[in-house]
């Protein structure tokens, strides 16, 4: 991936896919490091599946025997001196507290590291995609933050869709607002 | 600063909007956005299908969404175009101009551009 804000529209499909009502996507950034966390109340993965996914050969999809999203991940964070996590609570095991939270660590001041590249439109892309997940964005920078919650817009938008072009568009206008008035 | 109260005016906006996209749809855009749609770009895809529908005024005819793999890889990002009582319209390896294109041509003009179809690359 040429972004690591396209290998965050990747990863928080999986989430999607495993019917979330509630998506959080955390960055935090010191002046070494850049923190990736990924949350889902989803319907989470079995102990074997965690410790499978790091390969590529395993996938859940039908067409190919092969999934990258996670490996590309794992990559993307290794190549920089930094790591990968994964935890997840299976349905099955506990349907009252389910879920997956994927965090990965990068070294910014490292040759390999991936820029972030264009985080809005992954937000908007993952918004307009599921327009009804409740989503969080929270992006700390060391000099301020940048956040977004769906919930907020929803009650003020009422039963107006959250992928309407007019919202998609506000959206886009206030986290460039947001990355604006901080850098 | 954009401020909540836009929103607002928004919903105020498409008070009597909603009700007509309940049986809008005419025409499904749907983007390939798994692993390989994304790395080979289909985000810029998607972005220029949601803003150029809008722009054209194809709202409440045209809706355009997400799948995930549809299996050839090869030719990502892969754009299908299903239109009722039509045959699906595979269109490969899209770019924002392609879409553009597309929107113009295609969603708007009637006239699929065979050029950008699979049909014409496999043939």
């Amino acid at each position: 991936m040429k972004e690591l804000s396209l290998n965050i529209l990747d990863i928080a499909q999986n989430s999607v896919k495993a019917r979330a009502k509630n998506i959080l996507i955390k960055l935090t950034e010191t002046d070494e490091t850049l923190t990736l966390l990924i949350e889902d109340d989803g319907c989470g993965m079995s102990r074997e599946m965690v410790e499978n996914v790091v390969n590529p050969f395993c996938t859940t999809r039908t067409t190919r025997n092969v999934g990258l999203g996670i490996p590309l991940l794992k990559l993307a964070a290794e190549q920089t001196g930094g790591t990968v996590s994964i935890e997840s609570v299976s349905e099955s095991d506990n349907p009252d507290a389910c879920g997956t939270k994927v965090t990965a660590v990068f070294f910014k001041n490292h040759l390999d590291f991936t820029p972030l590249g264009d985080i809005v439109s992954t937000v908007t892309a993952l918004i307009q995609g599921s327009p009804d997940i409740e989503w969080r964005f929270e992006h700390q920078l060391t000099v301020g933050s940048v956040e977004l919650d769906t919930k907020e817009l929803r009650e003020i938008l009422g039963d107006v869709p959250l992928d309407t072009y007019e919202v998609i568009k506000w959206i886009e206008d206030y986290l460039k607002e947001g990355y604006a008035s901080v850098s | 600063m954009k401020s909540l109260a836009e929103l607002a005016a928004i919903r105020e906006k498409m008070k009597d909007k909603v009700v007509l996209r309940e049986g809008s749809g005419d025409i499904r855009v749907v983007v390939g956005m798994a692993t390989c749609g994304i790395a080979a770009g289909a985000r810029p895809v998607l972005n220029a299908f949601v803003e150029g529908v809008s722009n054209a005024g194809l709202a409440d005819k045209v809706m355009v969404s997400q799948t995930g793999c549809i299996g050839v890889c090869q030719f990502e990002p892969v754009v299908e175009i299903y239109e009722a009582g039509k045959d699906k319209v595979t269109y490969i390896k899209m770019t924002p101009e392609k879409a553009a294109e597309v929107i113009e041509k295609h969603l708007k003009g009637g006239a699929p551009i065979s050029e950008y179809t699979i049909t014409n690359a496999i043939s």
